[in-house]
């Protein structure tokens, strides 16, 4: 494999996603990874986080000693709320959600398909306890949902597939793909490249992935 | 005169019979009516359903009454947390059912009974596991799953202020699943840390009406995590 170019770290990949969020939107971070880019988000843009357990306007977590475990995120982490937040109940926050009322929403993965299938909820084995929250909900109602992950497995399997293998999430759901190599967007027809980290061939990204990758359409080239 | 001001968790769980479900409200540390579920425990009733978003935490709590083997099914969205090993046991061996249900889902089925809703169809799950056998319908386009509503016996939430007419208002993201869960049980008991003159609560702020309350039980604020309070 080619080492001339560099993988995204967790952070460039957060401050990758939240380059792309625009000022005014309404927000859902995931567990997980998408957390990380509530810090990314330029200064100067005004974005909204919803958290599905009743909040608008969440802030950032409280300092040491200032936690208040009646204000905790979808983690059941402690936070804040900004000026100008609110709280409601979760039939509400829900509705919020499918109603297509939020902007956008970031989730991890364990595969997406190439059209936007999501698999994030279980890996299927037999002996797990199953457990689901709120992916499913979200994974459908947002205007828009966004896939923050690498792009293969420990083992070097593209996580990005022609069909998920994993329990699906939702079906063609999945808008766009950040991963630590590439942006993706996911179309009925397939993937189409939004940008690649420097260095990282056309050729060698498909061989990776191991789809086709439409690369005619203009592209966001970023870093 | 109406006096829904109970005193005591026992006086208002006294009714709860075996074979119940019961709506549980709380999300994480917040909004859990830890004291009620207690109480349940104390009370002794079996073969209960629980509705929860999760399935019990620690030795605590719920987890303490899944261990005390007074449930037969558990409906909930996330029962694996990293302490869930109550849970996980029960459920390993076969002594507890589980209906998994997007925790979107669970609200609004809930508040579709509370609402005097037959059934409602949705998009969540369409087309994945959780929906298997369901009714679907394409409407506009779209496809859908049809979902029942899940009424409750009993609900037991946490509240923050209450009044004598059962009138209740919440506290930050405690509030969660206590609004629904409210209007969705035949009996509602709801804890409150503050029991305020009839008029003094703010008329615009009141959450709940107290119409869909039977009882509300004064409990002392405790300072500590499980009770979703920390002081200033």
């Amino acid at each position: 494999m080619s080492t001339n170019y560099q993988r995204r770290s967790k952070d460039e990949l957060a401050r990758r996603v939240a380059q792309d969020i625009h000022d005014g939107a309404y927000v859902n971070l995931g567990i997980g990874m998408p957390t990380q880019v509530a810090n990314h988000i330029p200064a100067g843009l005004e974005v909204i986080l919803q958290s599905e357990n009743g909040i608008l306007g969440m802030g950032p977590a409280p300092a040491a000693g200032e936690e208040d475990f009646d204000l905790i995120n979808a983690g059941k982490q402690p936070v804040t709320l900004l000026p100008g937040g609110a709280y409601f109940h979760h039939a509400d926050s829900f509705a919020m959600m499918r109603g297509g009322h939020l902007d956008i929403c970031v989730l991890g993965a364990f595969q997406v398909s190439a059209n936007g299938d999501l698999a994030n909820w279980s890996t299927g084995a037999p002996d797990a306890i199953p457990a689901v929250g709120g992916a499913m909900d979200l994974a459908i109602g947002a205007k828009q949902t966004w896939v923050m992950m690498d792009l293969l497995t420990k083992t070097g399997q593209s996580k990005i597939v022609q069909q998920c293998s994993y329990p699906l999430t939702g079906i063609a759901c999945v808008k766009r793909i950040y991963t630590d190599l590439a942006t993706f967007a996911c179309t009925a027809t397939g993937l189409r490249l939004i940008d690649a980290v420097p260095g990282l061939a056309h050729a060698e990204l498909e061989t990776l992935v191991g789809l086709p990758i439409d690369a005619t359409a203009p592209a966001e080239q970023t870093a | 005169m109406i006096n829904k001001i109970t005193p005591t968790v026992r006086e208002a769980l006294a009714n709860i019979q075996d074979g119940a479900t019961v709506l549980i409200g709380g999300f994480g540390t917040a909004g859990i009516p830890n004291e009620l579920i207690d109480g349940l425990i104390d009370h002794g009733a079996r073969d209960l359903t629980v509705v929860n978003n999760n399935a019990g935490n620690g030795d605590t709590g719920l987890a303490a009454l899944l261990k005390a083997g007074q449930v037969r099914k558990v409906i909930c969205s996330f029962p694996r947390q990293v302490d869930s090993y109550v849970f996980d046991a029960l459920y390993r061996s076969g002594k507890l059912e589980l209906e998994l249900v997007p925790q979107g889902n669970l609200a609004e089925r809930i508040r579709a009974a509370g609402a005097g809703i037959g059934a409602f169809f949705c998009p969540t799950a369409y087309g994945t596991e959780l929906a298997k056998g369901k009714e679907t319908r394409e409407i506009n386009g779209r496809h859908y799953v049809l979902e029942y509503p899940i009424y409750g016996d009993v609900a037991l939430i946490k509240a923050e202020q209450g009044d004598r007419w059962g009138n209740l208002n919440y506290r930050m993201s405690a509030r969660n699943f206590g609004p629904v869960m409210a209007t969705a049980a035949k009996t509602t008991i709801a804890t409150v840390h503050e029991v305020l003159e009839l008029g003094q609560m703010n008329p615009e702020t009141v959450i709940t009406p107290g119409i869909y309350v039977s009882h509300v039980v004064p409990i002392a604020r405790t300072v500590t995590q499980g009770a979703g309070y920390k002081a200033a």
